[in-house]
């Protein structure tokens, strides 16, 4: 999308079904996760997305700032999407622009979905993302970390929420776009799941899909984000060093 | 505290009510307020379109003028949607600079009518790299009763398809001509109340409500945008069923947008 007046479209599909980096439609790019990089947060995370780099860092419970944001019978969530100003190719001004304040809120609030916020009444919850390289795909590599980043935190919730973004590429549901499949594809459609309930906590899109398609790029959605949840379950236990395979902790409904 | 109590069982009430299939007002699940579109209500604006759903009014107007287009797109012209949610229209909007939900209502309209492809942006160029026609769509909330996004976005669609090129006033032509738009893009939105997904929201169902759903829908069956909003979750079946709901309110929102 956003493709008015670009040069060449490059081919994103080849005659062997590959994509334009040799995934197949279904597959996912390399993710590496590392929970608790950070010394002076209260939990943190580092994921490296494909050519994605996303930092997430949380502080909390504490102290509401500005005050009269308080609310008295639970936390609340604040979250803060953040892009570096040398993450993107041409420079971006610092600062919050539009985009990060509307990712932010959706982020926010895909988080107060799952947080045990009545557990902590007249707190706040900060969650800070800073995206350090972009390669499309930043709120849902942003998403995962920040879920990381609560949980090493110790912050109740129902579960990890994992995500990834859906899209068409020449005509084909495809998983996990990157940049050029990003802008000269045909729709993106970033998800983010709670997996134990299976339900979905962020949802959005942009493009043109029919009824079937987008059906179609549910089921594969859901499906990465389960991937997805599973590596992250790996970065929680070898950050404490729970061995593979012992049982994980039962979460109350 | 004590409001905290009142809206809580306000909140109970209204989901008590859902699992039902009754609302406050009286609707069924799927049923909309009445809906009303006033095309050229500002004179002058090059195009306008004032909205009402039930008692949510919204105003929107098109102002188009000759600019400059960007570097990255020397021949394309400028699309802009700007949404004020202006302190008159509801005791909890303040004036100062863009609140989140302002800024999320601007860019769920504008990623309605972008993804859609409304309008050619290609047509609003007038000379490559140097002149083109920018196309402001401010959109003014004036009654905030519920379901801002939907009546916003009908307001936009409206004041487009009514709109005039100003070309005389800019002199890049002798006369003024309608401005083209190609496709008929239209919001609408649910909320959840418990195990029901309504449609059309009031104001008290979107505080109550768990969790909100924007699909948009073109008039070739494409969805072309959607947005999940507020705190709650859908499962991948409800997301479909919402946007099976959204297809069947679209068609009737959109002959109201071109006034056919």
């Amino acid at each position: 999308m956003g493709s008015v007046g670009a040069k060449e479209v490059p081919e994103l599909l080849n005659a062997e079904g590959r994509r334009i980096d040799g995934r197949r439609l279904d597959e996912l790019r390399q993710i590496a996760m590392k929970v608790g990089p950070l010394t002076r947060a209260d939990g943190s995370a580092f994921v490296e997305w494909g050519e994605n780099k996303v930092m997430a860092a949380v502080y909390g419970p504490r102290e509401v700032h500005p005050r009269h944001l308080m609310q008295t019978a639970k936390a609340i969530v604040q979250c803060r999407y953040n892009m570096a100003a040398f993450s993107v190719d041409e420079r971006k001004r610092p600062g919050q622009d539009r985009r990060s304040q509307e990712i932010s809120k959706v982020i926010t609030e895909a988080f107060e979905s799952v947080i045990f916020t009545e557990e902590f009444p007249k707190t706040s919850i900060d969650i800070y993302i800073e995206v350090l390289q972009a390669n499309a795909g930043t709120r849902c590599a942003g998403l995962v970390a920040a879920s990381l980043a609560l949980a090493d935190a110790g912050i109740p919730m129902a579960d990890l929420v994992a995500s990834v973004a859906v899209g068409k590429v020449a005509g084909r549901i495809a998983l996990d776009l990157k940049k050029e499949e990003d802008n000269f594809g045909d729709a993106d459609m970033p998800l983010a799941l709670v997996p134990q309930s299976g339900r979905l906590v962020l949802i959005q899109m942009e493009g043109h899909m029919t009824q079937d398609e987008l059906r179609q790029a549910l089921d594969l959605g859901v499906k990465g984000c389960r991937d997805i949840y599973e590596k992250m379950r790996q970065a929680l236990r070898s950050r404490y060093d729970v061995p593979a395979g012992s049982a994980a902790p039962e979460v109350a409904a | 505290m004590s409001e905290v109590v009142a809206a809580e069982i306000q909140t109970t009430h209204i989901i008590d009510l859902a699992r039902s299939g009754h609302r406050l007002d009286g609707r069924g699940i799927d049923e909309w307020r009445p809906v009303k579109v006033e095309p050229g209500y500002i004179k002058s604006a090059d195009g306008s379109a004032l909205v009402h759903i039930g008692h949510t009014t919204v105003l929107c107007g098109v102002k188009l003028e000759i600019g400059k287009p960007f570097p990255d797109t020397p021949n394309a012209g400028v699309l802009t949607t700007n949404a004020e949610l202006i302190a008159l229209s509801s005791p909890t909007f303040e004036p100062g600079p863009p609140q989140p939900e302002a800024i999320e209502l601007s860019r769920v309209v504008d990623r309605s009518i972008r993804a859609a492809e409304t309008i050619d942006l290609t047509k609003l160029c007038v000379t490559p790299a140097e002149k083109c026609w920018t196309c402001f769509v401010d959109i003014h909330c004036l009654d905030h009763a519920g379901n801002l996004i939907d009546a916003a976005q009908l307001a936009a669609l409206g004041a487009l398809t009514h709109a005039t090129m100003p070309a005389k006033r800019f002199g890049v032509g002798e006369h003024d001509f309608p401005l083209e738009v190609n496709h008929f893009p239209v919001e609408c939105t649910f909320v959840r109340l418990g195990d029901k997904i309504v449609a059309d929201p009031t104001f008290e169902e979107e505080a109550a409500g768990q969790g909100r759903l924007t699909v948009a829908t073109d008039e070739a069956r494409n969805v072309v945008a959607m947005q999940k909003g507020k705190i709650g979750a859908f499962s991948p079946d409800e997301v479909v069923e919402t946007v099976e709901r959204a297809f069947r309110h679209g068609d009737r929102l959109r002959s109201l947008a071109r006034g056919t």
